[in-house]
Order: structure tokens, then C-alpha cells, then sequence
């Protein structure tokens, strides 16, 4: 029997907080969750830093990309026998599901920022690359491993396909949503799965929600919206976030001034600093060995570098305040200047932080084909964007709220001997009069 | 801070107009392709390269009142325009941006239609394949756009008149 055929004798199943069961019978897939490449994921959270404000956040990227193969598992099985479905396809759509997330590396999002990375070109190279996910795939056909690519990278030629892995309604969100909400424990993030899975329909190149499944829609893209506000963008995750950065961009520039010495070298890091991240690096890094360096550069020389690894080890983050930039471009001049003058250094302890510094993707209607939208398969056979059918999401994909902070270490200001510098600094922060403990 | 911002900004203040966000998404990313130093970050979507970043900082500048929207309704869909307001100039003037001249840039890609920028972006985002590679890879994530020799012809030429 073909590789790509062979069945496991009997069928495995991992239990799961979200779904109760994962299920695998294809070989391919047993032996892509064995894969090193995969296990890695493992070591890396699928919510960061979160987990300094929900503490429940610990899931890993590894759970959630065995959530999404599930998911994808399951939609395949109702779309059996559908027309418009190719079950040539199958196996790839598991493949390109289960790997879909296989490039993050450990705190994706601040490393992607400082070191000018891109997780997706990662997945690519793992995908594509000298590794034994590769050598698995292309056991299933020369040239599998490029199609899994090209499907999870959205340019594959079956659009179909693409989209049941990545489009504004895919397995991707609808596992995240529920998982991060299960793990957060909010209450935020549940809809009813089942039904929209049982109201999907393929129809020539893209997946369609059939018209009366729209209320189960509605709250998915609800649970979307609620989720951004109350976890994804929570201001104390954004807090940890800010201060996670500023370590990356401390230890840069102290590598880069050449006369520093590490107390610990900060090996792992160097193809970072130095702008050359190969695949071998990036893969020995994970969130262990990130958080074994942030313990250790507690003890540096550098005061800037140890007291932001103090604060992120110990969960001293900065405090915030409400910033906007169109009222305020005066006040953050001053502000700068008196943190200058306090000796409190603003390049890593003043900082704007917006709504886009996180993007996530709302619900975009794609009214002039920037993006494709959800579409609504209706009685007479015809498409209707979503927001054009209910008013939920019309609401909710109109104008959209914005936001801006300023992040700033609360307890430096308090300890500042210059009452003059101290007085007008909280004045600027807090408005004036203000109380010392704001927020 | 806020630097990214004042990127944009820059851009819509050699602009007189941009009509449409998906010519504005597509006229960032070839800019980007130029090497202009912008940063939002791409990925390939059903009609070519989007930014999720771009469409969230643009939303910012225009509920900051730097950006002027303005709704236009072309009888089946809604087509958005974008201008520079005064106070965005004056935002803008706070930074000295350290950013090579795009007027020219510009004003090419003001002058083609989002069906063209959305084809000379594609070719952009496959640049890596030999040319030949590239068309072919063009006309299969994008089949239904039906996009004729003379376009593709037109578009190679455009992107070497970018480059130059």
C-alpha cells in the first residue's frame, strides 16, 4: 500500500479540553505529530505572554494545531460527496492544517517585531526544507511538501482548499477562539462549532455558509470581536509585551556596542543580533531557552537590561496611561525630556503602544476586494456577504474602536527625588490634580 | 513613536487623493517592493497581497482626524477614498522622517487601476521565481481575473520602470 494510503491499525485518539477527542488513522499524520519540527511546538505558548494576565494561558501552539487538524478533519467528513469537493484533497488539507503554525518560533509576535522576522517564511522553510517533516512529506508523493507550502502560504492553485485553512471563517479561528477562551477562562469566545461546521458548503473556490446557519455566524464573529478586546489586547498582557521588546532591543544594542561583555553570551541569540537567522538556529530556540537567558541577564552589568528581565520575571510591568496622539504630540515631547532629565531612560521606559502595534483580523466585509469576505449561500442558490444579511455584523464591521497607551515603570516615578520633574510628569500622565494612583 | 504611522502619513501627503482601499493596499506593497521603508507586514489573500496592520493603522489615522474618509457609493459595492487632513499635516511635521523621495512612485501608481496594481503586486509577491515561473504562477492563483498577454506584458514593463 502507498505511503500516503497506509492506515494505522487502529485509531489513535488525544484527549482534548476543546473538541473531547482528536482523532488520527492516516500514518502521514502519526508520523508528522512524531516529528521533531513538530513536537517543538510543545515549547511555545500559543498566547505568549498572555499567561501574565490570565493565568490559566499556558496552552501551547502544539495544542492548537492538533485543534485545527480536527477541526479540519471533521469538515472534510461532512463535505464527503459534496459536489465541488475533490477528495484527492484530503490529505493535503490535514497535512496543511496540522503544520499550518509550524514557523512560530518562541514569542513570535515581539521577535517578529525586533528581529524583523516572519514566522510564515519559517513554516516555509521547515515545510520545504532539510528536515523530517519534509523527508515525511515528500514520502507521500515528489512534491507533496511544495503543495502543503503553497496551501498554507494561500497561493496553492485549489482555492477550496486554501480556504478551509485560512479564510475569515477557518478552522484556524475557530479553534483558537474556543481554546483560548477554554484556557483564559472567560466567558468570551464560545459559539456553537458544530452548527456552522454543519451549515458549511463548498461551492467552486471558496467555503460558503449556508443562509440559515448566519445567527451561528453572527456569534462567531462576536466571540472574534469580544476576544480581541478582553484577552488579545488586554493593556497588562500589552504591558509584558512592551517590556519583552525592550529586553530584545537592549540585548541588540548592547551586542552591537562590541566593548560589552555578557556575563552570560548570549549564544542562542547571536544570528538574531547579527540579521542571519538560519533554519538550524531559529528551530533551537524556543520559550525555554528564552526564559532560561531573561533568569540569567537578571544578573547583568547593564542596569537597563537586568531591570527589565527582573520586571518580566517577576511580573513587575510597567503602568499605563490613556494616550492620544492627535491632542498630546506636545505633551510626549515634554514627557520625553523630563524622563531624560530624571535619569530614566525613555528609548526603553516611554512607550506608545496602539491597536495596531497587535493587528487581528476583524471581520472585513472586503466591500472592494481587498479581502474575501463570508458569504451566505441563499435559497436561490446566490451569494450575499455577510454584513449585508444581518445587522450584528454590519454593527460591528463599521467604524472601528481604536486605541493608544502609554506604557511607562510607575514605581521609578514614585522613587524620583526632583518633586518639580516628578509633579509635572504625573500632571502630563494623569491630568492635572490628579491622584498618584491612577492607573 | 508612532513612527510607522508617520511612514503613512508621508505617503498621503504626496497624494492628492487615494481612491479605493484595495488600490491603497496595493500601492503600499509595491512602494514596500521598491524598497521604501515601510512596515506593515503582507500576506497573500484571495485578491493578492493585504495588510491586516495597514487596514488597522489607517483606521487609527482616521479616527485621529489625520485621515479624511469619505464613503463613495458606485451602485453594487462602496469604494473609500482617503485624503491628508490639516491636522495630519501637522502631525506629520513632528517627525523628520529620514525617507527617499516616492512622488514619482506615486504618481505612477495613482495612474493605474486597482486591476493592474493588484496584477504588478502579484508579480511582485512571486519575484523570486524566474519570469516565466512568475506569469504562470500568476495565472494559477488568480484564474478567474483572466488577465490577457497585453497586461502581463505591460506589467513587466511597469516594474522595470519602478526599479529604475
Amino acid at each position: 500500500m502507498a505511503y500516503k494510503d497506509e492506515k494505522l491499525s487502529e485509531e489513535k485518539v488525544f484527549k482534548d479540553p476543546v473538541h473531547r477527542y482528536v482523532h488520527v488513522r492516516d500514518r502521514v499524520i502519526w508520523d508528522l505529530i512524531a516529528a521533531p519540527e513538530f513536537q517543538r511546538l510543545r515549547r511555545i505558548k500559543q498566547l505568549g505572554i498572555t499567561n501574565l494576565t490570565f493565568h490559566g494561558a499556558e496552552h501551547s501552539r502544539f495544542n492548537h494545531s492538533l485543534g485545527v487538524y480536527e477541526i479540519v478533519r471533521r469538515i472534510i467528513n461532512n463535505f464527503h460527496d459534496r459536489k465541488h469537493w475533490n477528495e484527492d484533497e484530503r490529505l493535503l488539507c490535514l497535512c496543511a492544517a496540522l503544520l499550518h503554525d509550524l514557523g512560530h518560533g518562541p514569542f513570535s509576535h515581539s521577535f517578529e517585531k525586533v528581529f524583523k522576522l516572519d514566522h510564515e517564511y519559517f513554516t516555509q522553510q521547515i515545510v520545504i526544507g532539510n528536515t523530517k517533516v519534509n523527508e515525511i512529506l515528500e514520502r507521500v508523493s515528489p512534491g507533496f511538501s511544495q503543495k502543503v507550502a503553497d496551501t498554507i502560504a494561500k497561493t496553492y492553485e485549489d482555492k477550496l482548499v486554501v480556504s478551509l485553512i485560512s479564510s475569515q471563517i477557518d478552522a484556524d479561528r475557530m479553534d483558537y477562539l474556543q481554546r483560548d477562551a477554554y484556557f483564559t477562562g472567560v466567558s468570551y469566545g464560545h459559539f456553537d462549532m458544530e452548527r456552522i461546521l454543519r451549515v458549511m458548503r463548498p461551492i467552486d473556490d471558496q467555503v460558503v455558509i449556508k443562509s440559515t446557519g448566519m445567527h451561528a455566524v453572527e456569534d462567531y464573529i462576536m466571540s472574534r470581536y469580544q476576544m480581541y478586546w478582553q484577552v488579545y489586547f488586554h493593556p497588562v498582557t500589552r504591558s509584558a509585551e512592551v517590556i519583552l521588546s525592550k529586553i530584545l532591543h537592549r540585548a541588540k544594542v548592547l551586542y552591537e556596542m562590541r566593548d560589552y561583555t555578557f556575563k552570560l553570551k548570549p549564544t542562542h541569540f547571536v544570528s538574531f543580533f547579527e540579521g542571519e537567522v538560519d533554519l538550524s538556529d531559529y528551530l533551537k530556540l524556543d520559550e525555554m531557552i528564552v526564559h532560561y537567558y531573561f533568569q540569567l541577564w537578571q544578573e547583568e552589568d547593564d542596569e537597563i537590561l537586568s531591570d527589565l528581565c527582573e520586571r518580566f520575571m517577576n511580573r513587575r510591568l510597567f503602568k499605563y496611561a490613556e494616550f492620544n496622539p492627535n491632542l498630546q504630540m506636545d505633551d510626549w515631547a515634554e514627557l520625553y525630556e523630563l524622563f531624560q532629565q530624571a535619569g530614566i531612560d525613555p528609548e526603553y521606559y516611554l512607550v506608545v503602544d496602539s491597536s495596531s502595534d497587535l493587528p487581528y483580523d476583524f471581520y472585513r466585509p472586503g466591500e472592494e476586494e481587498e479581502r474575501l469576505p463570508i458569504n451566505l449561500l441563499m435559497p436561490d442558490e446566490s451569494l450575499k456577504e455577510l454584513s449585508r444579511h444581518s445587522d450584528i455584523v454590519e454593527a460591528i464591521s463599521g467604524k472601528k474602536r481604536t486605541d493608544h497607551k502609554l506604557y511607562f515603570p510607575k514605581d521609578r516615578l514614585n522613587e524620583l527625588t526632583d518633586e518639580a520633574v516628578k509633579k509635572r510628569i504625573k500632571e502630563i500622565l494623569y491630568g492635572q490634580g490628579a491622584k498618584e494612583d491612577v492607573e | 513613536m508612532l513612527n510607522n504611522h508617520a511612514k503613512i502619513m508621508q505617503f498621503f501627503s504626496v497624494t492628492n487623493m487615494v481612491t479605493g482601499r484595495k488600490k491603497l493596499q496595493k500601492m503600499i506593497y509595491i512602494l514596500q517592493k521598491c524598497n521604501l521603508p515601510f512596515e506593515e507586514k503582507y500576506q497573500f489573500h484571495f485578491y493578492g497581497p493585504y495588510s491586516e496592520e495597514l487596514t488597522l493603522r489607517v483606521e487609527e489615522l482616521c479616527n485621529l482626524g489625520f485621515l479624511l474618509e469619505e464613503k463613495e457609493d458606485k451602485s453594487n459595492y462602496y469604494q473609500y477614498n482617503y485624503q491628508i487632513t490639516s491636522a495630519g499635516e501637522d502631525f506629520l511635521q513632528q517627525f523628520s522622517l529620514d525617507m527617499p523621495d516616492m512622488t514619482s512612485k506615486v504618481d505612477m501608481l495613482q495612474a493605474k487601476s486597482s486591476r493592474f496594481l493588484e496584477l504588478v503586486s502579484t508579480m511582485f509577491f512571486f519575484d523570486d521565481l524566474p519570469l516565466q515561473e512568475n506569469i504562470e504562477k500568476v495565472h494559477t492563483v488568480k484564474p478567474k481575473q483572466k488577465f490577457s498577454d497585453k497586461e502581463i506584458d505591460e506589467a513587466v514593463t511597469f516594474i522595470a520602470k519602478l526599479k529604475q
